[in-house]
């Protein structure tokens, strides 16, 4: 059990990782929310299904087992709220004019007339 | 078991050091709120952490549980707050 848990804090703890080296090195904030999607999903579940397994490894009473629902709630909540968040974000982003980076310099998209 | 712990916070520590570099840094104002959604990811991750070294995990999993609601909440707040203001 203590193997299982260690291996997906691993895991997770790499996700961080890749998303940490994404948000300081992508050019343009549409690339930094790539980014930490990364760790927004697959960094917090992995993460907490092992520190889930760590709280099974001492036994199965009816108060770990509600402890153990009440862990696995949190990457409930957060699959709900970062996309919504992540989406709202980009959305006022795009409304305010900033432009995606582009590797030529060159706009990709037809702006909307007065947008800045 | 513990050093493990121990050794995944500290990691995790050093790593919301880059979001917050990157919140300091950040050219618009949208690459702060991408960063400060960083941290509280993190942030989430390490209270449980800390529970579980502590032994009383059934006091931070609540922290934990109410600060992913209101980091939610927050980010949403503050993209449309800043939606309709200047750069």
């Amino acid at each position: 059990m203590i193997v299982v848990g260690i291996a997906l804090i691993s895991l997770g703890l790499f996700f961080f990782l890749s998303s940490a080296i994404g948000l300081i090195r992508f050019p343009d904030c549409y690339c930094r929310m790539h980014a930490t999607g990364k760790a927004d999903t697959m960094g917090i579940l992995l993460c907490l299904l092992g520190l889930a397994t760590f709280v099974l490894h001492k036994g199965f009473e009816g108060e770990r087992f509600l402890l153990v629902v009440k862990i696995l709630f949190i990457p409930l909540f957060w699959f709900l709220g970062g996309p919504t968040a992540t989406h709202a974000l980009l959305r006022s982003a795009f409304e305010k004019g900033v432009r995606p980076w582009t590797k030529d310099g060159k706009e990709i998209l037809e702006w909307p007339e007065g947008e800045s | 078991m513990e050093v493990f712990l121990i050794g995944a916070g500290l990691f995790l520590l050093g790593i919301s050091v880059i979001g917050i570099w990157r919140i300091v840094l950040g050219p618009t104002v949208i690459d702060r709120i991408v960063g400060g959604s960083f941290v509280g990811t993190i942030v989430v991750v390490l209270l449980v952490i800390i529970g579980l070294i502590y032994g009383r995990l059934e006091l931070f999993v609540d922290i934990a549980l109410m600060y992913s609601l209101l980091s939610f909440i927050g980010i949403l707040i503050f993209s449309k707050y800043l939606s309709h203001q200047g750069p």
